[in-house]
């Protein structure tokens, strides 16, 4: 019996050898060379809603191709963060890439990115809390190329039905939980709001708090003011005039809203284009976001072109950044996608072209960005599933696991 | 691990060689066997066995998914992924151990559930019935359909107002909305025989509990969102394994049935006294399969649910994929694929000792205890 043992012991570390050498002979290491200039090829990996969006990006970096001499093959990625991960993991990351403000800390922190806002002049024009959103322990890393921000939307019909007028639109959380109350009859439920930190977090705002405290380096969750936020929405959906979508069966409030189920919804500007595509022929308003407690609050939604730390073409990755967020390429980009544009100097415009989507403009002023802390996904990803429990739950606990959870990964 | 005895009919009609002779024949042969598996066992070395390790070393590192995980820049962390996810209390230990009890439900009823289902499948076509072909068709479909367009076709068929909530109706059941619902099934069933109040649990099982769950969450049961992906499974898989029971219910020896028939066996004894066991190694198989499968549950999850609602349809490998890919933890993911692994290797081989041949293995202890008893008696006629 011994024999064959050893023998088979020697056959596997003799196998094991041989595929060492073959997976090392690839080499993992290849340290890149900086291309020249001037004719560079570029990779720029992005996510596309649709063809519209893919042709207006494909037109935009046509155009940077015949100014710059560089080429640049743009990729449509299906799922951009698994696609990211396995560029990075290989060490030949697409060198120009959209990055969704929640997603900076952890790919800033892991030295994913290379900052290039302080190369690029007019800073200034952009939104401040946008660029607040790219900044990551105070350095800028990149630009955002567009936003989208929350406001209350509202069904015209549902809202004369229940008799009441323009003058009634709600400025407060007590006229919004009063017409609420009105707009709900069998059918239909007052407002539909997400039950995720990305809409119940503008309550949050509204009533003066938040997860982080302002520079983002210690956590804020377990506050009076979240607290006030979160028993404000326990109370409306105990009362039934709030209502999750999954409650009333909607994936989202979006479809609730477009469906006739809400009365109301908080969504961003992207439902413009889905009611547009879907419910063409439901007629609705849009309006700011009720003030709480603290005032005025929304959130903002926005991904920035950020250039790769690994991209052996650097210079010109930045330049194509700095191109494709240029005024012209923004108006160009911002068109037909139903984003907001990120230059304050292009608003007015915008506005003469869309002149509903001021509600969502305005916002832009006091919108709050994503959390900014590496590895807060899981925890905010609990903190929504504690959301779906809140009408019976506790809402003092759920802040306080949040708060717990939270504070090891800020202020380190 | 046994030598492979070499071709004795072959070596007896030759003339007999010297004992040098045919040690260096049969090591020729072996060297020759080397030479035709050495392909195969380098492919499956280099595409099996060393990401495998490679993977285990990244288990150990903090490694943020940049560059490559041998490099020096990489730390590492000894065993720390491993105790984030079992022994610090924490977040990363609580949804680890609710990916656990979600994935420990759901094994528990879809691995009996889908047996049973396919051995009662698998023995209705072994009968004496009409167009067999179309049922034996009918029931493999589901398999071999694309579980994407099935986890489509479920997300339809229980929303709220689909069509199983509409089937329900009929019978005045107020359904629920299915896939959004994280009462687990446990709960309610105590709610309903009025063991306890779901919305104010006994303090007795809510005040503490192994590994940062409390026991009210261990005993949650499945939830209906994951009770829905539990029936989406069954049906799906249990006609792949009909197939199997079919083939082996085919082997089953007709004289030993006639042998049953003979001595007055009725239906239930020739099935209890014949078929099963004859069937002992296809549903050795099929559990096996079942097991392993069921814990690494993913693409149902990944396609209908995420985790959601409440991370009740939460499974170790959708949360190790999450952890990788989405927030950039490679090192603690990794972990979590080593330790789902431990978990199958035992639960395994809990299951092949539990379902070993009793007789065989009794035999086998007999024919030990008498050689061990013929040894001892030789020395003693050695001694006289």
């Amino acid at each position: 019996m011994r024999s064959p043992i050893r023998r088979s012991a020697q056959a596997a570390v003799a196998v094991a050898a041989l595929s060492l050498a073959a997976a090392c002979g690839g080499g993992f290491d290849d340290t890149a060379e900086q291309q020249e200039s001037g004719s560079a090829s570029l990779t720029m990996l992005i996510a596309s809603s649709g063809d519209a969006e893919t042709q207006a990006v494909q037109a935009q970096v046509d155009a940077y191709e015949q100014e710059s001499g560089n080429t640049v093959e743009v990729q449509v990625a299906a799922d951009l963060s698994q696609e990211l991960a396995q560029g990075f993991a290989g060490g030949n990351p697409p060198d120009v890439f959209y990055l969704d403000a929640s997603r900076l800390a952890d790919q800033a922190d892991a030295g994913n990115l290379f900052p290039y806002v302080d190369q690029v002049d007019d800073v200034d024009d952009f939104y401040p809390n946008l660029v607040d959103a790219f900044t990551y322990q105070d350095t800028q890393y990149c630009l955002p190329k567009d936003f989208s921000t929350l406001a209350l939307e509202i069904n015209d019909a549902a809202w004369s039905a229940a008799g009441l007028t323009e003058a009634d639109y709600p400025t407060t959380w007590d006229q919004l939980a009063s017409v609420a109350q009105r707009l709900t009859t069998g059918e239909q439920t007052g407002l539909v709001i997400g039950d995720t930190r990305d809409r119940v977090g503008a309550l949050m705002v509204q009533a003066g708090g938040w997860f982080l405290n302002g520079d983002g380096t210690e956590a804020t969750v377990d506050t009076p003011e979240n607290l006030e936020a979160l028993q404000y929405l326990q109370t409306n959906l105990a009362a039934g005039s709030f209502a999750y979508p999954s409650a009333v069966d909607a994936g989202w409030g979006g479809e609730a809203f477009g469906t006739g189920k809400a009365a109301m919804t908080i969504e961003g500007n992207w439902l413009v284009g889905a009611m547009e595509a879907d419910y063409p022929d439901v007629g609705y308003t849009v309006v700011p976001l009720p003030e709480g407690p603290d005032g005025p609050g929304t959130l903002s939604f926005t991904n920035c072109l950020a250039v790769a730390a690994d991209s052996d073409a650097q210079d010109a990755a930045v330049d194509l950044a700095t191109y494709l967020t240029g005024a012209d390429a923004m108006t160009a980009l911002t068109q037909d996608t139903g984003v907001l544009p990120s230059r304050q100097s292009l608003a007015d415009a915008y506005l003469e072209q869309f002149p509903e989507r001021q509600a969502y403009v305005d916002g832009a002023e006091y919108a709050q960005g994503p959390v900014n802390a590496p590895g807060a996904e899981q925890v905010l990803l609990d903190f929504d599933s504690q959301l779906g429990g809140l009408a019976t739950g506790d809402p003092e606990a759920v802040l306080q696991s949040t708060q717990t959870n939270l504070e090891p990964l800020v202020g380190g | 691990m046994t030598a492979a005895p070499a071709p004795a009919g072959g070596l007896r009609t030759r003339p007999l060689r010297g004992a040098g002779a045919a040690g260096a024949s049969r090591a020729g042969q072996g060297r020759a066997g080397w030479a035709f598996a050495t392909p195969q066992a380098v492919l499956i070395g280099l595409f099996v066995l060393i990401p495998i390790l490679m993977a285990f070393w990244v288990s150990l590192t903090d490694w943020r998914g940049r560059g490559s995980p041998f490099s020096g820049t990489v730390g590492f962390v000894g065993f720390d992924n491993y105790a984030a996810i079992l022994t610090e209390p924490g977040l990363a230990r609580q949804d680890f151990m609710t990916s656990l009890r979600n994935n420990a439900w759901y094994v528990l009823l879809v691995v009996p559930l889908q047996t049973a289902i396919a051995l009662g499948l698998a023995l209705v076509l072994n009968s004496r019935i009409r167009a067999k072909g179309f049922f034996r068709t009918a029931f493999y479909f589901p398999t071999v359909t694309s579980s994407v367009a099935i986890s489509l076709v479920f997300i339809f068929l229980f929303t709220g107002g689909g069509a199983v909530n509409a089937l329900l109706g009929v019978f005045g059941i107020d359904g629920p909305n299915w896939f959004s619902d994280s009462r687990g099934l446990l709960h309610l069933a105590g709610d309903g025989l009025g063991l306890w109040d779901s919305a104010n649990p006994p303090a007795a099982l809510t005040d503490g509990g192994p590994l940062g769950l409390t026991w009210w969450d261990w005993l949650s049961g499945p939830s209906i969102a994951l009770a829905a992906l539990i029936l989406l499974v069954v049906w799906t898989s249990a006609g792949g394994y009909m197939l199997m029971f079919l083939a082996a219910l085919q082997d089953v020896p007709a004289d030993v049935r006639e042998a049953a028939v003979m001595d007055g066996a009725n239906r239930w004894q020739r099935f209890r006294a014949v078929t099963l066991p004859a069937l002992r190694p296809a549903l050795f198989l099929v559990t096996t399969l079942g097991l392993i499968g069921t814990w690494q549950v993913f693409d149902q999850v990944y396609l209908i649910s995420q985790g959601n609602p409440a991370k009740t349809t939460l499974t170790p490998a959708y949360l190790s994929y999450t952890s990788a890919f989405e927030t950039g933890q490679w090192g603690r993911a990794a972990a979590m694929s080593f330790v789902l692994f431990a978990i199958i290797v035992v639960l395994t081989t809990l299951q092949r000792f539990l379902m070993r041949d009793k007789d065989a293995a009794a035999e086998k202890k007999a024919a030990r205890a008498v050689a061990r008893r013929r040894t001892s008696t030789t020395f003693f006629h050695a001694d006289r």
